[in-house]
């Protein structure tokens, strides 16, 4: 699945108003060159990314998505955002891997308004690296109907993985490696199994049943699941009427 | 002339200002002034406002284009309700008194009659006289008539009397013939005006030094010999090479440059100037960057004596260029040898200490010619009845550099002296300070407020989206290819209307953009340029303008993250800039109209640090009637000007401090807190609430704006035996010692310094820019009491810029001994005992015998650095500023808005900003109390419109919202289907945080809509 050497990876960046854009076009002032791969969204704060732009961008292909914020305790704002960023790129990063995307494709990067040179620099590795882990999908030996289901099945479930951000994952560090312990941790991976994984496989179920009735054996095969745990959760979203088993098929479809 | 300023209101006194020159020094007297309420007449000699700034290609340190700065002045001037612009006009006369001028203008005339003229130069077109332009350095040709420049304001053309045939002996009038508007009236008279008004900022900037009055380094006779002005225009995309680096004799691109630098400056042989003109240093390294960003393969070499990059940022700067391939920086003198006959090619002698005198030949040589006074300044002295130093420029009181010796006739930019851009706007933010003060009961009176056309409605209307690709000149179009991004424009949906611009920000352009606006039906646009951080306000005006509102505008920044960084791969470049034209406009259509908050302002000021700086605002501020809180966190006001006793030009600065100490607790409306910390900030312009606490009482400030002026520290050196042996001091401590005329410093024979200590090294790469000055200083000052102390200085480059050079040469007449050392070859200090003494041994090689040289001395001194205050942290995270590299507060852009920060509503001065004289300091002070008036004078700022609101349909009232949000600015409130989330858009700062909690997407930030954004990442 190696990328070939013209791979240009397409890279979509939310960079806010003031301190990544600004160090952008500082980037700029001093012309300080980086490869064209990139193309950048201004929000007003890192905080303002939400999960769904992060997956809307992966699911319209985009190979990786950058996130540009201010250092930690330097936000602009009172309501310091750029806190919430680094949870959320965290949590995204954990949904990634649970579908079996690279999580890597998603990087968030701190960069003042003085960091022109340093700004250059990250964008330049960020692209080397994403050349490397080759296109979305193919790169993870995923195939690109397999990829968008995936993608739409994180997506249906962002209400609900809001709500159990606010009532379990919200936390606040001071350092950036506070965060990735927390989200590293044991504790965390056994709630976000709990509360998360098993929807994601449920979510993902549904989403792959709405074109049509499957097999357990054909459902397994289609999201790379072992039967087992896809007949788990069959029977899980039967009981409560989400998919029917149809006798005539001898197929599940949408209830 | 007295020590503190003492103009002080009065009753008569008038509202209106007089500002001659119309350079960026006049530019932004005139802007602050008319922002802050009265009324300005901005008049210029010359045909369009713009000085000496709008000849330069860039800026340093930051190689910002210098006309994509200038240009949106030009229009927020001539926008202006405030400011009338008085271009080919010249002051005959002015009587009277401060607060009461009578001024007599003679308007020449311009054969052009301004109202009919549209700038359409079918004039220029058909006018037979070609005549070199003076603009570009008469490097090129223009007609008889034609337009100044292309940025002009105001943007027709005028007549040249002298080389007009019709006015040589009426052979011609073609142009009278094809001026379709009837514009052009060869019989135009001078026009005398006369008006009254209440002060008068001088800001007729400077000359360069013409080498040509001498032949300097065969300037005059050698074609391939240009000054820097000349090489300004020559590396210029407006420039008489269309930006391309070619040289006068054949048009060849050179690839061997030189430049030579201290032409006309530091030189004591008549026709010279003996200061330093403290730019030519930077913008030979500008230049010397420049030209190799135009081509890689040019070699470059610098002649220099000091190199004097003692500005923020300029060290690094000088590395930079340094650090280039093929750059070369030679520390010689230097002669002209000869031009070759064939290539017309010319060759430099020099020497160096290892290898004698070389001749090296050399395609073109650049001159780095200083700054001299304005031509007329005589004749300005005259008309205004002020004074002149000894150097030509303006004498200005020597405790406050923005006085002249004329009361209510103050004086901004180079006529000071030789000043870099941004102290030349500081000191016109200043001047516009001291204005407030001496007329501070007119202020507002005269004011006029703008009018802008009626809002379309354009609800019904399908989205016509009108999309504005910039060239920049060359600085987009060298790289994208602007046709093919507009012609990809006009096949996007929605697009109704695409066009090419060659700088949207100039006057015409922007002008055109709100008339194809209206003409077109436009109702949202697209402008793909620069950075919205830079020009966004300007270009919502120009919507504005145009009939629309404000928010049916983006901006597609294909500049900075497009042009600037992909120079090299010009077709992906290209392709770059349609996507994000494309993503732009997918985003432009949902955009809604907005309308924004107008909030009651505070009038009171917030000071922080009692300092000098600090001080000087806050008595300036008090002055004009506004509520001024001075914190200091010291027992007692006046920071680090309390350990200084003297300056370079002689002034008892402990004398002057006890002056304005006691004015500042004698001023009823100055509130002073010492021994205060800081608990914690909140609000925004206009209304900011800062609690503190003093001695164990917490007090709550309610404040407007706030000046941040908590200035720096002396580095305390652990180097060279400093601490480990009481014969070594700091300057600082030596200056105490000399001025309480200690017993150790009294019966010294000898004395040694070290410059440059813990600065300009890697863990401070800045150079602190006092010291130089400093030791200076203490040395004249000990040979004034001693003359026979045996004085050495041990330095890397003197940087005694400007005036300062002069006690430079006076400390080396005086026998004071200049020893250079190089980085990697530190002076030694030791002790040593020999014959029964502790002797302190500073050893150090010679560069000129290329020996060691062991000094035994009894004193030695440090000019050590001075270092960002140890509150910086602290304040920096309070009112959410940042810091540079070096731990000093950034502002917001280094040439135009030096005392602005990028949050609204809070200023800067002092050695906050970087290390500065005292002078420097006071001008700084008065600059940001200038800017700060600007806030507090206005009775509502304008919040934005990009704030949140709730579909209440979605909201289920999960509270998700309420807890991300810090500024407490969203509540329940109950409706009839129940609970719902409500904002107040007084406390939304539109970061959009809880947007990204909401898990119904109930919540909105306007401008930044779910909607508006997936649209963008579609379209990506």
């Amino acid at each position: 699945m190696g990328a070939g050497h013209d791979f240009k990876p397409r890279i979509l960046g939310f960079l806010c108003n003031w301190c990544s854009y600004a160090g952008a076009d500082l980037c700029g002032v001093s012309r300080h060159q980086y490869p064209a791969n990139l193309r950048v969204i201004r929000v007003m704060c890192s905080g303002r990314v939400d999960l769904e732009f992060v997956l809307r961008a992966f699911a319209n292909g985009k190979d990786g998505v950058f996130v540009g914020g201010c250092w930690l305790g330097e936000c602009h704002y009172n309501t310091e955002g750029n806190y919430d960023a680094l949870s959320m790129m965290h949590l995204v990063k954990k949904l990634l891997e649970c579908v079996g995307l690279n999580p890597d494709r998603l990087r968030l990067e701190s960069v003042s308004a003085s960091e022109g040179f340093r700004y250059g620099e990250v964008v330049t590795d960020f692209t080397t690296k994403l050349k490397d882990m080759g296109p979305i999908g193919t790169g993870e030996g995923i195939e690109q109907k397999a990829l968008k289901l995936k993608l739409e099945a994180i997506r249906k479930l962002i209400p609900y993985i809001k709500l159990v951000e606010r009532e379990k994952l919200r936390v606040r560090f001071k350092d950036k490696s506070e965060y990735e312990a927390f989200f590293a941790s044991d504790e965390l991976n056994s709630l976000f199994n709990d509360m998360i994984a098993d929807k994601l496989a449920i979510s993902q179920i549904m989403v792959l049943l709405q074109d049509q009735a499957l097999s357990s054996g054909e459902i397994a095969d289609s999201l790379g699941m072992n039967s087992t745990e896809v007949s788990k959760h069959l029977n899980n979203s039967a009981r409560k009427r989400l998919v029917r088993f149809d006798e005539s098929q001898k197929r599940y479809a949408l209830a | 002339m007295t020590g503190l300023t003492s103009a002080s209101p009065q009753q008569a006194n008038l509202g209106d200002v007089l500002v001659v020159g119309g350079g960026i020094s006049g530019i932004q007297a005139s802007l602050d002034l008319a922002g802050a309420g009265f009324r300005v007449y901005l008049v210029d000699k010359s045909p369009a406002i713009g000085g000496k700034m709008s000849q330069l290609d860039k800026t340093f340190p930051t190689n910002d284009c210098s006309m994509c700065n200038l240009s949106p002045k030009f229009i927020e001037c001539s926008r202006h309700p405030n400011i009338d612009i008085l271009t080919n006009t010249e002051v005959v006369r002015v009587e009277g008194e401060a607060g009461n001028f009578r001024v007599t203008l003679n308007r020449k005339p311009r054969y052009v009659i301004e109202d009919k003229c549209t700038g359409c130069t079918s004039c220029v077109e058909y006018c037979p006289v070609a005549v070199p332009d003076a603009y570009n350095q008469n490097l090129s040709l223009t007609k008889a008539v034609h337009i100044h420049f292309s940025q002009a304001v105001p943007l027709i053309t005028y007549i040249d009397h002298d080389t007009c045939l019709y006015h040589q002996d009426e052979k011609c009038n073609i142009c009278v013939g094809v001026c379709k508007h009837n514009a052009i009236d060869l019989h135009q008279k001078p026009e005398k005006l006369e008006m009254e008004v209440g002060a008068v900022v001088l800001s007729p900037g400077f000359e360069t030094f013409d080498p040509a009055v001498r032949g300097d380094y065969g300037y005059g006779r050698m074609k391939n010999v240009v000054t820097s002005l000349d090489f300004e225009r020559i590396i210029s995309s407006t420039g008489p090479t269309g930006g391309e680096i070619r040289r006068p004799s054949d048009g060849k691109h050179p690839q061997r440059i030189a430049w030579i630098q201290c032409v006309g400056s530091r030189q004591v042989i008549p026709g010279g100037n003996t200061y330093c003109s403290a730019v030519c240093c930077a913008y030979t390294q500008k230049q010397v960057i420049l030209a190799k960003d135009h081509g890689a393969e040019i070699d470059a070499t610098v002649f220099h004596n000091d190199i004097r990059a003692f500005g923020k940022d300029f060290e690094r700067y000088y590395q930079r260029a340094e650090k280039l391939p093929g750059v070369r920086f030679i520390r010689s003198y230097v002669a002209i040898g000869k031009e070759m006959p064939d290539s017309k090619n010319v060759t430099i002698r020099y020497s160096t200490f290892g290898d004698g005198v070389k001749e090296e030949e050399f395609d073109l040589v650049v001159l780095s010619v200083g700054l001299s006074p304005p031509k007329d300044a005589a004749d300005l002295a005259n008309k205004f009845g002020i004074e002149l130093n000894a150097r030509g420029f303006c004498k200005t009181n020597p405790l406050n550099p923005i006085e002249t010796s004329r009361a209510g006739i103050f004086v901004s930019g180079a006529f000071q002296g030789p000043v870099d851009i941004p102290e030349s706007v500081v000191s016109s933010s200043g001047a516009a300070a001291l204005c407030g003060q001496l007329l501070a009961r007119q202020r507002g009176k005269l004011g006029r407020e703008r009018e802008y056309p009626e809002e379309r409605d354009v609800s019904r209307e399908e989205p016509r989206v009108g999309v504005f690709v910039c060239h920049c000149g060359a600085n987009i179009g060298r790289v994208v290819n602007v046709p093919a991004v507009v012609e990809y424009a006009s096949t996007l949906a929605n697009v109704a209307h695409a066009q090419e611009s060659l700088f949207a920000c100039s006057t015409d352009n922007a002008q055109q953009i709100s008339e194809t606006i209206r003409e077109k039906g436009l109702n949202r646009v697209v402008i793909a340029a620069c950075s919205p951080r830079t020009l966004e306000p300007l270009f919502r005006d120009t919507v504005r303008e145009g009939g629309i509102n404000q928010y049916f505008f983006d901006m597609a920044n294909i500049r900075e993250q497009c042009s600037w960084v992909h120079s090299r791969e010009k077709e992906d470049a290209t392709e770059k800039a349609k996507d994000i034209v494309r993503m732009s406009v997918a985003r432009t259509v949902l955009l809604n109209p907005l309308q924004e908050i107008k909030l009651p302002v505070n009038k009171a000021i917030l000071v922080i640090g009692g300092g000098l700086a600090g001080m000087t605002s806050a008595l300036n501020m008090a002055e004009q009637g506004f509520e001024v809180y001075l914190l200091e966190k010291n027992a007692q006001l006046g920071g680090m000007a309390r350990k200084i006793h003297y300056t370079l030009e002689g002034l008892d600065v402990q004398a002057y401090l006890g002056e304005l100490v006691h004015k500042i607790y004698r001023h009823p409306a100055i509130h002073i807190s010492t021994g205060t910390t800081i608990q914690d900030v909140s609000g925004y312009v206009g209304n900011f609430m800062t609690r503190i606490k003093t001695g164990g009482r917490l007090k709550e400030i309610l404040h407007g704006a706030v000046i941040i002026a908590t200035g720096a520290e002396e580095y305390q050196p652990t180097e060279y035996l400093h601490g480990e042996d009481d014969r070594v001091l700091t300057l600082l401590e030596l200056e105490g010692q000399i001025a309480s005329k200690a017993e150790t410093v009294m019966s010294a024979e000898s004395l040694v310094m070290i410059q440059c200590v813990g600065c300009r090294t890697a863990e401070r790469n800045y150079c602190s820019r006092v010291c130089c000055s400093q030791a200076i200083k203490n040395a004249l000052k000990l040979k004034q009491i001693k003359p026979e102390m045996e004085i050495y200085i041990i330095f890397r480059d003197m940087r005694t810029y400007g005036f300062r050079e002069d006690y430079y040469r006076e400390a080396a007449a005086k026998g004071v001994k200049f020893i250079r050392y190089e980085p990697d070859d530190k002076p030694l200090v030791e002790v040593v005992e020999e014959g029964g003494q502790n002797l302190l041994r500073v050893t150090v090689t010679d560069p000129v015998l290329g020996q060691k040289l062991a000094l035994d001395t009894e004193l030695l001194a440090l000019a050590t650095a001075v270092v960002p205050s140890s509150s910086r942290h602290e304040i920096s995270k309070l009112f959410k500023l940042p810091l540079n590299a070096d731990g000093f507060f950034q502002e917001a852009h280094v040439k135009l808005k030096p005392v602005d920060f990028g949050a609204d509503g809070v200023f800067l001065c002092g050695t906050a900003h970087y290390p500065k004289h005292m002078l420097e300091t006071i001008s700084q002070a008065y600059g940001a109390a200038g800017r700060a008036l600007n806030v507090l004078t206005k009775d509502s700022v304008t919040a934005t419109g990009a704030i949140c609101g709730v579909h209440e349909n979605s909201c289920i009232a999960c509270g998700a919202c309420i807890s991300a949000c810090a500024y407490d600015a969203i509540d329940f409130h109950y409706t009839a289907q129940g609970k719902k989330a409500t904002v107040n858009p007084i406390l939304c700062k539109g970061d959009g945080l809880c947007n990204a909690k909401c898990p119904t997407s109930a919540i909105y930030l306007n401008h930044y809509t779910d909607e508006e954004m997936y649209r963008q990442i579609d379209a990506a």
